[in-house]
């Protein structure tokens, strides 16, 4: 039978202050199971009465070994492992890991396939802002805007059952383009998501953006500054909202980012105000890149032509000698890069989430690292939350938006 | 002809207990709120407006297990959380009945390597296994109704 | 490479004489493992890379010396360009100096790479098992540790495994 493997605080002894040894304080476990910590997390908490002075956390309860298993698989295969790495901004871990494929191979994907994979990655990123909206509104007991904001997120999920049949983990984004074309209604679906989107998240912010309940319980608490931030290696909202107007789509751009017009929106409280200002300010501008790139959409193929690495269309297998040879050495063997290592980040709803890929000549991956944003977000809390009441806590983390399933692996 | 046809209007039922017992059970199960992975945003999305499952009578999800009797494992079980859940399992009081919501939590799912519990029966006994990744929230519903039926055919010799 | 990677790139290699490789515009520089905290803290205060963005290391099992290779990926701010270094250790002992004075990022990262690869970081203020059980044996991440792969069961297999099975019980 398991038994759960605990730690005395004298394995943590170097980790607390002298108080907690001598028994002025109290260290307590925020368990793995937890209404308000996003998942498995387990925070051990050494509290002054109400007051924290410390806080470590242990991560680990969802470990599930991805890069390890990517390396039995083909790169084809290794795929569908990808999604559940960061399961709310789930086309965003297929893009970057087709970017890097891409990158390594010398792929090139057509401008129809970069611009449906913008509009599908400013869908994920609005459908996390709403999940976060939702959730964190919930810990600080604001029930209604969870309700409304599932309702939104229902709509974006059905235009990704639309694409591929799945609502969550599509698949859809592949090495050198984008699996099939979208269908005749994704259009109208996606436009009239748009056209609706800015009054509901006006309604969002009717709801909580001058709510005095809502701005006792966040202005001032879990400030960070940007210095720290840089420090710590922690980008995304958290550092925009403390005033610096740093995002990957403008700095790196891929995926044709600089065709399009958006702006960055800062903040320089860095408290969990600023940074609920800045998503629901991101939210805004997603919907406006996704009207301009639906509005540029260009005519062509949404694949590579390149057969010793992408599959041939079905249509040509009953003709071609080659293109059914083709298939069958992509589905039996995987295709083969060259040798070499890479880097790709893209700029995930939490900050900089990259991959590093190393080949060595094999069909199969040989190491293949996730660079992911959470592990960053949950190494900066203990300096976020010393000094404030235990009831902030939960406030913080809900600001600063981790996933488990990111922190782990 | 049983009493009420006698007594008319007066707002009286007749049943016996085991159909009682069960009925009060069913619609008013409340779960446990043990959401781990991505299975976790789809129950959080069956809970939420668009497939509400208040209707079935999962009106709150109580986080404390000595306050619940369903626990819905919802996603990937890894090697350190395994004897975490089975403390929980063993803190909820009976009755208690147990889902396993998605491929992860019935059989180990996409992941089949050295971190990953393949399928939490071996943990706990599972009464109802709902299949996807993720799976739909029509389809947890449709696992919710399915337990409910096999609470309903529940016998008095059953109950130890 | 670029004109905001040369001076970097360029000043690393004459002071610590580190060999420079490209590979689809991304600029490697493989270290000694002894010269990475000097480089880094040079990299940090003259060049403006102020972001650690990954740490990793690769394991190549089959040769034992060099056995791993770490890598550190570094990015800049202002100028936007990535960098790598990478150092090469040996397959018996592997023992580097932490980076952690110079990036406190690099807390959580080398505990990561200690837990799933078993190197060791010199001045590591905390080392220990971070993602996996506190008594767990072994590294799994490295190439002779096995996947840990459970057999499918098919009908025809069903119920020879379903024997060896563990299965959970209402009392335990």
């Amino acid at each position: 039978m398991r038994e759960i493997q605990e730690f005395t605080l004298d394995d943590l002894r170097h980790l607390v202050s002298p108080r907690a040894i001598s028994g002025e304080t109290m260290v307590l476990n925020m368990g793995p199971q937890h209404p308000s910590t996003h998942g498995v997390l387990r925070l051990i908490v050494e509290l002054d009465g109400e007051i924290v002075v410390n806080v470590i956390p242990d991560i680990g309860y969802l470990h599930t070994g991805i890069e390890k298993n990517m390396e039995a698989k083909t790169y084809q295969k290794a795929e569908v492992m990808t999604d559940r790495i960061d399961y709310m901004y789930t086309m965003g871990n297929n893009l970057v890991y087709c970017l890097a494929v891409e990158k390594l191979t010398g792929l090139k994907s057509p401008p129809r396939a970069d611009a449906i994979r913008v509009i599908l990655a400013e869908l994920s990123r609005l459908q996390s802002h709403l999940l976060w909206i939702g959730t964190s509104a919930l810990d600080l007991a604001a029930m209604s805007v969870f309700l409304y904001a599932m309702r939104e997120r229902e709509q974006v999920l059905d235009i990704f059952e639309l694409c591929s049949g799945q609502r969550m983990m599509t698949t859809y984004i592949r090495p050198g383009g984008l699996w099939r074309d979208v269908p005749a209604e994704f259009e109208s679906a996606v436009r009239a998501l748009v056209n609706i989107m800015p009054k509901r998240i006006d309604e969002y912010e009717s709801l909580l953006t001058k709510n005095p309940l809502f701005l006792d319980r966040t202005r001032g608490i879990g400030k960070i500054d940007t210095k720290t931030c840089l420090k710590m290696g922690v980008t995304g909202p958290t550092l925009r909202a403390t005033g610096m107007p740093f995002d990957y789509r403008k700095a790196n751009p891929y995926c044709g980012f600089e065709q399009y017009d958006f702006e960055i929106p800062t903040q320089t409280s860095g408290d969990i105000y600023g940074r609920y200002l800045v998503r629901v300010a991101e939210m805004r501008q997603s919907v406006r890149i996704i009207e301009q790139a639906l509005n540029k959409l260009p005519y062509g193929p949404v694949r590579d032509n390149n057969r010793k690495f992408v599959p041939p269309p079905r249509s040509e297998i009953g003709v071609s000698m080659e293109a059914l040879i083709h298939h069958f050495k992509l589905w039996t063997e995987g295709f083969t890069p060259p040798v070499g290592s890479v880097y790709t980040a893209v700029e995930s709803p939490r900050g900089e989430m990259g991959v590093f890929l190393e080949s060595d000549g094999s069909p199969k991956p040989y190491r293949i690292h996730y660079r992911t944003p959470s592990v960053v977000l949950l190494q900066a809390l203990p300096l976020m939350a010393k000094g404030h009441f235990v009831a902030d806590l939960v406030g913080i983390i809900g600001s600063i938006d981790i996933v488990l399933g990111d922190t782990d692996r | 002809m049983g009493i009420d046809q006698k007594t008319g209007e007066l707002g009286v039922v007749t049943t016996n207990l085991e159909k009682m017992v069960n009925w009060s059970r069913t619609n008013s199960m409340w779960p446990m709120l043990f959401g781990l992975a991505c299975c976790a945003i789809e129950m959080m999305g069956a809970q939420a407006s668009s497939y509400d499952m208040s209707r079935f009578g999962m009106e709150l999800m109580r986080a404390s297990p000595r306050q619940s009797d369903l626990m819905i494992v919802a996603g990937r079980v890894s090697q350190k959380m395994a004897p975490v859940l089975r403390n929980l399992y063993d803190m909820m009081p009976e009755p208690k009945w147990v889902i396993a919501l998605g491929d992860c939590a019935a059989c180990g799912g996409v992941f089949n390597n050295y971190a990953v519990v393949q399928g939490v029966d071996e943990i706990v006994p599972v009464d109802v296994y709902v299949s996807g990744c993720p799976p739909r929230p029509e389809g947890l519903i449709n696992g919710v109704v399915l337990l409910h039926k096999k609470v309903t055919g529940e016998k008095f010799a059953k109950w130890k | 490479m670029n004109d905001f990677l040369s001076p970097a790139a360029t000043a690393l290699q004459k002071q610590f004489n580190a060999q420079v490789s490209e590979f689809r515009d991304e600029v490697t520089l493989t270290f000694a493992p002894d010269q990475v905290i000097p480089a880094a803290t040079l990299l940090r205060d003259e060049f403006g890379f102020d972001i650690l963005s990954a740490e990793t290391a690769v394991d190549y099992y089959p040769q034992t010396s060099p056995r791993f290779h770490m890598v550190y990926i570094f990015y800049s701010t202002t100028t936007h360009q990535y960098i790598n270094f990478r150092a090469a250790l040996n397959g018996d002992n592997p023992v580097i100096a932490t980076l952690e004075s110079v990036y406190p990022n690099a807390n959580w990262r080398e505990r990561e790479i200690w837990d799933l690869m078993g190197i060791k970081f010199e001045g590591h203020s905390d080392l220990r098992r971070i993602v996996l059980p506190p008594n767990w044996q072994g590294h799994p991440l490295r190439k002779d540790y096995p996947l840990g792969y459970e057999e499918v069961q098919h009908t025809f297999n069903f119920d020879d495994i379903d024997l060896r099975k563990p299965k959970g019980v209402r009392q335990p």
